[in-house]
Formats: C-alpha cells, structure tokens, sequence
C-alpha cells in the first residue's frame, strides 16, 4: 500500500478512536468546570453501552437504544449529583462507587436477561446499529489519488454520531464561553460563594453541569455497543471514560485543546494497533504497551509542569456549603 | 445543607457504618430479586459458602489478607488527607519486586528469601507511590489523577515485561516460570498442623500472619508515635502543621512511600503465597476494594481486619452463590462492592443528619452544638 493511503487509513481510524472519548471528555468538561470531579466517567459510559445494546436488541431499534443510553447514563449522574452535591460526599469515592458498580450490573442484568454469559445478543438486524454514512460520490470519488481519498475515508463513511462528536465541541465551546449559562457554570467551579452570593443556587447548576455529563456519557456508551461494536460485552469502555479525563486534563479544561488531546490519544492508539510487531527503520519494534501508556506518561508528564502548566478549576472537588 | 451532624462517637464508629451496610445489602437484595433470585437463598448461600467449612473460611481469609494490605494502604494515606487510588498499580509493582526475588534466588534457603521477598515487595511498591507523591508534594499535582495514570502505566509495564521478558519459554499465556518450592510461602494449614491442629488445605498462608502484623504496625505508627502525629495533624490541617513545625510535603512523601509499601505486600500472599509465579493482572481490582475496606473500616486497622474479612467474605461467598444460581455470576460481588463504596463512602452523610436527630431526641445528649 502506498504512504498516503496508510496515513489517510491511519486517521480515519484515529477519528474512530476519538469520538467516544471526545464526548466522554466534553462531558467531564462541563462536570469538573462546574467544580464536580469528574471521576464517573467510565461508569456512565458503561452504563449507557449496556442499557443501549440491550434495548436495540430487543426492540431493534438504535434510536430507542440511544435514548435507553442516554436515560441511564443521566439516571447514574443523578446518583452522582445526589451524593456529591446534595449530601456533599466524596467526590472521588462517589466516581469510584459508580464505576465498580456498573462494572458488576451490566453483566449481571445481561447474564439474567439475555443468559449468554454476561452480554447482550448481537446486534444484526437493519436499524439495530448506527452504521456509517456514506456520502454522495464517496465511492466515485476512491479513485482520486489524494483530495478523494481524504473525501471518501475521513469526511464520508462515519456513523452518526462521529458527526455528532465533531459538531459538539464549538457548541460547547459557545455554550460555555459566549452564553450566560456557561459563564455561571464556570463561575461555580471557581468561586462557587460569588455565584451564591449573586443569588443564583450552586446545587442547581452542579446538577445541570453533572446531567449534562451524564447525556453525553450516553452517547459516548451508545457508540461503543451499538456503532463502535455490534452489543455489549464485559468492561468494553476499558477505561476509555479515565482516558477521558486525562485528555480533558490535558487538554487544560478548554474544548479545542480537548479535542486535540483525544485526537492525539486516538492517534496513538491507531498507531499502537498499526505498528503490532512491524520494525521500524532505526529503532526497530516499538513495543504496543509503551504506545498504549503514551497518553497516561503525556498527562503525568503536564500535571508535573513539564509540558505548559494545567490549572484545574479552583473549587474542583470541594463541595460547597454555605456556611463557611 | 448544614455541615455534616456530629455523632457520638459509638455511633459514628459501630452504628452508622453498620446502617450504611446494610442500606447497601438491602439494594443489594433488591437487585438479586430483580435478576430473578431469592435474596434470603443468596445470602445463606453466600454466608455459607463464606464460612460453612474450614475450607471455606480459608478461602475467605486468603482473599482478606489481600484486601487488608490494600486497606491499611488506603487508611494510611487517608490520614495524611491523600487519597491513594494507585493502589492495584502499586500492588501489580510491589508483587513484580517480590516475584523477581522468589524467581531469582530460587536456590537460597527459606529463611533468606522471605524477608528479601517482604523488602522487594515494600520498596517496589514504595517505588511505585513515589513519584505521584513527589509530583503532589513538590509541584501540586493532583494526587487522584497521578495516582489513576499510574495504574494504567503499571499495567502497560507489566504487560510488556510479562509478554517480553518474564515469560517462560515456550509458554503461550504470558506468566513466570513457577518459584522453586523454597521460595514460596508456607501454607497456613502446613503450619498449624505443626502444632497439631489439623486444618483444610487452603491457598490461606503465612502472609495472612504477615498482614495482621502489618495492621499492628500501622497502628503503632499513626497513633503512638510522633511521626504518626505529625502524619495526622498534616492531614487533618495542612496549615497549622505548618506552624506546629511540621512539613506537610514531606509528610505526603513519606505517607504515600508507607501506603505503596503496604499495598506492595499484596504479592507475598497472592503471588509468593499461593500462585507462585508471576502472572497477568494479579491484583485484579485489590486496589480499588481497598478503598471500600477503609471507608468501612473508618481508616482504623482494627475496622480494616473486619472490613476486609467482610469483603473476603464476599469474593469466596460469591463464587459459591455463582456456582449454585445459574442466574447470578461473579460480576454480583462487585455490584455489592460497588453499593457499599457508595453508601459508606459517597452517601455516608444520608443517614447521618436522621441519625443525629434520632439519638439527641431519645439519647438526652448533654453536648450543645
């Protein structure tokens, strides 16, 4: 295959990789800019990837199973929301809690339902999945060396919810820099007494930040069961939902460096995939565990100060009283 | 919201973790019930399978002795204010410390391996702690995400050591050679048949002797000594340690490198104790139960031991309740894990204004707030 074609291959792959993480790093953005840690990522999203299989399974429909995604998703950040900013938990416990629980129900529930050893059935049927999209001329237009290739791998043939993905990040760019909502969600994460003080409830915009999170956690579950994959299996977000959070982490809670942190990640889990056992001119086998580890040693690497400065939201993971 | 009601202190350290349990085993039930099951026949099945039999009970105190070490991990560092999340990654590393001991001086006596294997295991899991303490300490990243990267980082290294470098040759599934029977832990059953009591053959052994002596060891440390006042004062109020003389960063080194150690012993029992070998992931989740055994156990070593017999209790149990309700699999246990992390920990204060209101009205409390 020739060079271009591996790249332009390499990136359509990397886009893949990128959505579920973009929007689980989009919806930790709004929780951890609203002062809510958001360490429940990973649950939400699995949560959502079971919920949505099981009811495109059953009614065959992936817009049913979307909604079923979102709902359980939402329904475990209002658990969140409840502890951490209701009874003032522990942010962090209350993350965990979720995680390690959804770990176990998921498969619980699939092995009680469906009886096949902890899954969902496969997703066959027309409509049970998103499938990708293939836009007019796409195929036409693989014979074009280079601007069609990049038309027809990169711009056509993703599912809906890719797009979905690409669109979201300047709407909550403009939502949470340009609107009077995301000026106080902000404000909240920052100086939470200032906004109680301006009259405006801290609880009430902490829940809105965390439900909006848990939405987005849904469509992130929804595409790894039903779009990514053909149903639900055991622990399939594989800690995708702290891969989020990393991204959003070095991304320094802003949406276009997110973006770019998830594509970065993306790339190097493509990579990682691509370059399985080749040798490499100079360096030979790069080892796939060292790619894999590449954003985990990247995002340790800025929280230490080596690579710019990440300041978090000044009252992340305080949760607010009125009294003090 | 107030700030959380205070309790006396009977309560706050028997009543509310135990409201707080069995509000977790209630959901618990009720999902049991929803999966289709009875919850009364699980949880005899369960209690049974836990503690029926002196094989039994074994089992139950093998799966403990892990959880202890991770528990006294994450209760040491608490204490410090750290919240230690790294504790599989530091365990996965402590073991790795251990197993290369065992498999390198395979032809050493006994009682030469055993505490370089002890030391291996506390300084690679300290080793493991240090640099997200160092980072938290020195230059302010957050411990919590360092600690997770770190978990992720581990495995990777792990992997790649054990698909690469440690695996036997000519072996597909990527695990050691076996350690040679010198370098491997006693089981507990062999030694207490030596004094004459007979006992089941178990994968329980002498690291169980070995985490019980690490709970008294912590709880020398954190209450009878000036270090462990120090640890508490810098946890409890960074700033007025400060003016008491204390260096809270120094403090969050030393109790991280003391966490990672403890976490680090998982593999004397798992690995050196009854595995004897090293293997792909281990501590499979002892990090994260940890968590769930401290918040019961309220930090203290005495509420770890039965914390972690609890949720030793409830690996063995539930591979029983997995085995005789075709319905129910493994993954349960971890629904339960996960229900009483969020009742004791994230929702710990539900119960606690209603209980403050219940025992002031019934219990005269003298104390005005």
């Amino acid at each position: 295959m020739e060079t271009y074609t591996l790249i332009v291959l390499l990136l359509a792959a990397t886009i893949r990789v990128a959505t579920p993480l973009l929007l689980a790093a989009i919806a930790g953005l709004f929780s951890e800019r609203s002062g809510v840690i958001a360490l429940g990522l990973e649950g939400m999203m699995l949560g959502a990837a079971f919920a949505s299989a099981a009811v495109a399974a059953v009614s065959g429909s992936a817009w049913l199973g979307l909604v079923a995604g979102i709902v359980t998703a939402m329904a475990l950040a209002l658990l969140l929301a409840y502890a951490c900013v209701t009874h003032r938990g522990n942010q962090v416990v209350a993350g965990m809690a979720v995680n390690i629980m959804v770990a176990g129900l998921g498969p619980s529930l699939a092995l009680a339902w469906f009886n096949l050893g902890g899954q969902t059935p496969q997703l066959e049927g027309v409509g049970q999945r998103f499938l990708a999209l293939h836009w007019p001329g796409a195929e036409a237009a693989r014979a074009v060396p280079l601007p069609g290739l990049l038309y027809a791998e990169l711009l056509s043939g993703h599912n809906l919810v890719v797009y979905f993905a690409a669109v979201l990040v300047p709407i909550s760019a403009w939502v949470l820099f340009r609107t009077r909502f995301g000026l106080r969600l902000r404000a909240v994460g920052e100086n939470p007494s200032a906004v109680d003080t301006a009259g405006i409830s801290v609880a009430r915009l902490r829940y809105q930040a965390v439900l909006i999170s848990g939405a987005l956690c849904g469509v992130a579950g929804t595409y790894l069961s039903t779009a990514a994959s053909s149903g639900f299996v055991r622990d399939m977000t594989a800690g995708k939902g702290y891969l989020a959070l990393a991204a959003l982490i070095f991304g320094k809670w802003k949406p276009y460096p997110t973006l770019g942190a998830c594509l970065l990640f993306a790339f190097t889990d493509a990579l990682a995939t691509r370059l399985q056992g080749v040798a490499l001119p100079l360096v030979g086998v790069i080892p796939v565990q060292f790619i894999l580890a590449l954003p985990y040693v990247l995002t340790v690497l800025l929280l230490a100060g080596f690579v710019g400065t990440a300041v978090a939201p000044k009252a992340i993971g305080v949760p607010y009283s009125k009294e003090k | 919201m107030s700030t959380p009601a205070k309790l006396p202190r009977w309560a706050e350290l028997g009543l509310l973790p135990a409201i707080n349990l069995l509000a977790a085993l209630l959901l618990s039930g009720v999902i049991i019930k929803v999966i289709g099951e009875s919850p009364w026949a699980a949880l005899k099945l369960m209690a049974d399978g836990a503690f029926g039999s002196q094989e039994s009970v074994g089992y139950t105190l093998y799966y403990s002795t892990n959880f202890i070490f991770t528990g006294l991990a994450v209760a040491v560092a608490y204490h410090a204010g750290l919240f230690n999340i790294g504790g599989d990654g530091q365990a996965y590393l402590g073991g790795l410390g251990t197993g290369l001991v065992c498999l390198w001086l395979g032809s050493w006596p006994f009682w030469a391996v055993l505490p370089l294997a002890v030391i291996a295991g506390a300084v690679f899991g300290a080793a493991w702690a240090f640099i997200p303490a160092y980072l938290q300490a020195r230059r302010g990243s957050h411990i919590v995400i360092t600690t997770i990267m770190f978990n992720f980082i581990a495995s990777a290294l792990m992997t790649w050591l054990l698909v690469n470098i440690l695996i036997k040759p000519g072996q597909q599934s990527p695990e050691s050679r076996e350690f040679a029977p010198n370098a491997t832990l006693p089981g507990l059953h062999t030694l207490l048949g030596k004094i004459g009591i007979p006992f089941t053959s178990t994968p329980l052994n002498l690291a169980f002797l070995f985490a019980l002596a690490a709970g008294v060891l912590v709880w020398v440390l954190v209450w009878r000594t000036r270090w462990g006042y120090a640890l508490r004062v810098a946890g409890q109020n960074s700033a007025a340690a400060v003016y008491a003389g204390i260096r809270p960063s120094r403090i969050t080194i030393q109790a991280m490198l003391l966490s990672g150690a403890l976490a680090g012993l998982l593999g004397l029992n798992e690995l050196m104790g009854s595995q004897h070998r090293i293997l792909l992931d281990f501590p499979a989740g002892a990090g994260f139960v940890g968590i769930a055994v401290a918040l019961m156990g309220r930090n203290h070593p005495v509420g770890i031991f039965f914390a972690a017999v609890l949720f030793g209790a409830l690996m063995q149990g539930g591979s029983q309740l997995s085995f005789d309700m075709p319905r129910v699999n493994r993954d349960m246990v971890v629904v339960i894990q996960g229900l009483v992390i969020l009742f004791c920990g994230a929702l710990e204060n539900v119960f606690r204004g209603p209980l403050a209101t219940l025992l002031a009205r019934f219990g005269g409390r003298k104390d005005a707030p």
